[in-house]
């Protein structure tokens, strides 16, 4: 697209790409998002492009980011309608063509249904998305990320022209103060304040980073917001560049992230050709570009001095921040991080106004930027729900209402599943078990569970979820991540992992438990970052909620989760088996035998305990006995 | 080694020494693992002692030092992966290709790897197998997922 040399002619363009994007604009939005694509979304997008080359329809074909609604996916929105199909195959396309889009008729087929089996037609009447408030994600699913004049055409740079066209760098601060934003990354610090510090202190260049080396495992609204809608990242940098006084800017991406790596890459191109990047941009004297760089895999880089140390061309490992990085940090100068969730709040800050974004959330900020959390939050809503993929929603919604009227509830609730708790805030956040289900979800909040926001995070967890292995899985993966450089995380993790690795085999003693919370104290206070520091919550919040799990565990070999394969066995009921023999067919190590439409049996010493043959039974014949059910149900 | 194509991937970040890992990225792209002369010559066209070259190269989990297999499956032990059932389908691919996580077939056809998270949580459990992303796999999948990958 042909640049623009001032704030007068970027208005200009923005009206003109406005006008283009009439309510009653036909198009068919295609989610090209990493979940739809996994799905086969590819071969829908080009059956719809080539289907449509032989037919006299008018309609545009929209190849959008994440819609969010990964689990149903390819997704696919005719609109103006609005008509919302999930799971579409190539097979569909002629009739989205010939029927829904030239007669208006609508395909059942293709329609959502939740577990009651209503049917859904129209996206915005979807439980998913109807309880949602979506600001960061408006975008996502109506423009093409990989088109500038599509992020221009929905009002996007105009935050940017507002700026120039005459707000100075300090009520942008103070406008970014006042809206109380927190930072999205997980650290909840006010924004404003941060680029307040940046902008006061002295040393040149300035840089503005944006983390996007999105580590934390179940997190992954910063993948869609880079894929989905880069601009509005790009936007936000911008402006904070320009309240900041930095001339550089740089992305850190998560190499895991090809598809994000390249369409910021893209928009990058783009917003350079367009003229918003660049040297003395709009003859305001004001200089900033941004520069890419991609991280190696490790979730340490997503600390602000890690991240530092590593775009410098160094060994990740964090420093301690006697002296903030807002005076000293990348190459020693001034240096302002935010995570990319955070960047992409700007822009609708600016354009909407303070009022605007403080009416959404909760807590009072006039006074104090930490008085309350407003605005919206992207989460993301994984494990063992009906609706897993991203939902945003704004602060101090229920947990009850995220799980059970967005997520649409426990997944396989007719087989018996039940709710046991929620996990939040990544690796060093907590399991709130579901007396708490009615909480405000916001900063302050969950941190009260003994959990934290994190980056967003929800991995929803079943009475089949063993809690002491959970605090396992999450202490063995910070072990595994620790930089070492400090003794109380390397080998405090090291400690805590071998006692747990002991508990979920059966041999637990008595007094591990008190043990771990004493490792996990000491590292609380000694640890150099806040990987250490935080290392221990799992620990910590399973303990608290679930303790009874740790005593079975250790005093009667007993897994209420079914989870632990040294403290269980398989065996099929013989009152329910109907000589189906499916198991058989699908265990993978033959240890199920019998004759058909009699009862089979499984053999103990070449089972596995992968638990297949649970998944695949239809009559529930499949028991899970554990400690001294094992007697009681096998003899052994 | 193609040392010609080595030297050009150094050669495109312009000898900067903030680029090491860019650089060790794309020969890796390239080269399937990193070879340690390649390594040797980063250090050596960048001007930096190999200690440095190679401390970037453990320090990063996604880097390998060990030639790799022609496909490479990654199962992601993320925690929405984990919880629904990851380990199992890690084992089945172990039990499928009689190999362990972080070991290739004696025919260098696989390589089995795990990774941390990917970021397509609403599909797990996931694996990736040479970029294609297979979602929502259960073991009894295994088998015919990894038959896909298997030469005729």
């Amino acid at each position: 697209m042909a640049g623009v040399n001032s704030v007068e002619a970027l208005e200009q363009l923005i009206k003109e790409k406005s006008s283009t994007r009439s309510a009653d604009r036909k198009y068919i939005s295609v989610c090209g998002g990493t979940g739809c694509l996994a799905g086969g979304g590819n071969a829908v997008i080009e059956a719809l492009t080539e289907e449509l080359k032989g037919r006299d329809i008018d309609i545009d074909i929209v190849r959008t980011g994440c819609h969010g609604f990964c689990e149903r996916g390819p997704l696919v929105v005719v609109h103006p309608e609005g008509v919302f199909y999930n799971r579409v195959k190539p097979k569909d396309v002629p009739d989205i063509l010939d029927k829904t889009v030239k007669e208006g008729e609508i395909l059942k087929r293709l329609l959502y249904r939740d577990e009651a089996k209503s049917e859904f037609e129209k996206e915005k009447d979807v439980p998913f998305y109807k309880h949602q408030t979506r600001v960061v994600f408006e975008m996502n699913g109506h423009i093409d990320p990989e088109k500038i004049e599509d992020y221009i055409s929905m009002g996007g740079y105009k935050a940017l022209a507002k700026v120039f066209k005459g707000i100075s760098p300090d009520e942008v601060v103070d406008m970014i103060i006042k809206s109380g934003l927190r930072g999205r990354g997980g650290g909840g610090f006010p924004t404003g304040v941060k680029w307040k510090s940046t902008r006061k202190a002295t040393g040149s260049p300035k840089y503005v980073l944006c983390n996007a080396d999105e580590g934390d495992p179940g997190a992954f609204m910063d993948r869609s917001i880079m894929e989905g809608n880069p601009h509005s990242v790009i936007e936000g940098m911008i402006i904070g560049a320009w309240a900041i006084g930095s001339s550089e800017g740089y992305i850190y991406i998560r190499n895991e992230y090809p598809l994000a790596v390249q369409r910021i890459k893209k928009a990058l191109e783009q917003a350079r050709e367009l003229g918003i990047l660049g040297k003395n941009i709009f003859g305001t004297g004001f200089d900033f570009d941004i520069k890419i760089n991609r991280g190696g895999g490790a979730f340490i880089c997503g600390e602000s001095t890690a991240l530092m140390m590593s775009i410098e061309g160094k060994v990740g490992r964090p420093r301690p921040k006697y002296i903030h990085t807002a005076e000293s940090g990348l190459w020693d100068k001034p240096t302002n991080l935010n995570n990319v969730e955070t960047w992409a709040n700007i822009p609708h800050i600016i354009a909407k106004g303070v009022e605007w974004f403080t009416s959404i959330g909760t807590g009072d900020v006039s006074e104090n930027p930490w008085g309350g959390s407003k605005g919206t939050k992207i989460f993301s809503l994984v494990g063992k729900v009906n609706n897993t993929g991203l939902v945003e929603v704004p602060m101090g919604i229920t947990l009850r209402d995220i799980i059970y009227k967005i997520g649409g509830g426990i997944k396989n609730s007719k087989k018996g599943r039940t709710f046991k708790a929620i996990q939040t805030g990544g690796p060093s956040g907590g399991c709130i078990p579901e007396k708490f289900l009615d909480e405000g979800v916001d900063f302050d909040g969950l941190t009260k569970l003994g959990s934290m926001m994190g980056s967003g995070g929800m991995i929803v967890m079943d009475d089949m979820t063993c809690m002491v292995e959970v605090a396992r899985y999450f202490v063995d993966f910070l072990k595994d991540e620790s930089c070492g450089k400090c003794t109380p995380c390397r080998e405090g993790l090291r400690q805590m992992s071998e006692i747990l690795n002991r508990i979920v085999k059966g041999k637990g003693k008595e007094g591990d438990v008190d043990t771990l919370y004493e490792l996990g104290r000491v590292m609380e206070d000694s640890a150099l970052c806040a990987l250490g520091q935080t290392a221990a919550y799992p620990v910590l919040s399973t303990v608290k909620y679930f303790r009874e799990e740790y005593d079975q565990h250790i005093r009667e070999g007993y897994c209420a989760g079914k989870q632990c394969t040294e403290l269980i066995r398989y065996a099929i009921d013989p009152e329910k088996c109907t000589g189906c023999s499916i198991c058989a067919k699908k265990c993978p190590t033959k240890a199920i035998s019998g004759e058909l439409k009699k009862t089979y049996t499984i053999d103990q010493d070449t089972c596995v305990r992968c638990g297949v043959c649970f998944d695949v039974c239809n009559f529930n014949a499949v028991m899970i006995p554990s400690g001294s059910e094992i007697k009681e149900k096998l003899g052994e | 080694m193609d040392v010609a194509k080595l030297d050009s991937i150094i050669d495109s970040y312009g000898g900067d020494e903030t680029a090491i890992l860019a650089v060790l990225q794309d020969i890796q792209a390239e080269f399937n693992y990193l070879p340690k002369e390649a390594m040797k010559r980063v250090a050596e066209k960048i001007g930096v002692p190999f200690s440095r070259v190679s401390a970037l190269a453990t320090f990063f989990a996604s880097f390998s030092l060990e030639p790799r297999g022609k496909h490479i499956v990654t199962v992601c032990m993320g925690t929405a992966c984990h919880v629904r059932g990851a380990p199992r389908v890690l084992e089945e691919i172990e039990r499928e290709l009689k190999i362990k996580n972080g070991e290739n077939t004696p025919d260098m056809a696989f390589t089995i790897e795990t990774v941390n998270c990917v970021g397509a949580c609403a599909l797990g459990p996931l694996v990736i197998v040479d970029g294609n992303y297979h979602g929502n796999l259960t073991t009894s999948e295994v088998t015919s997922m990894i038959d896909q990958y298997r030469e005729a």
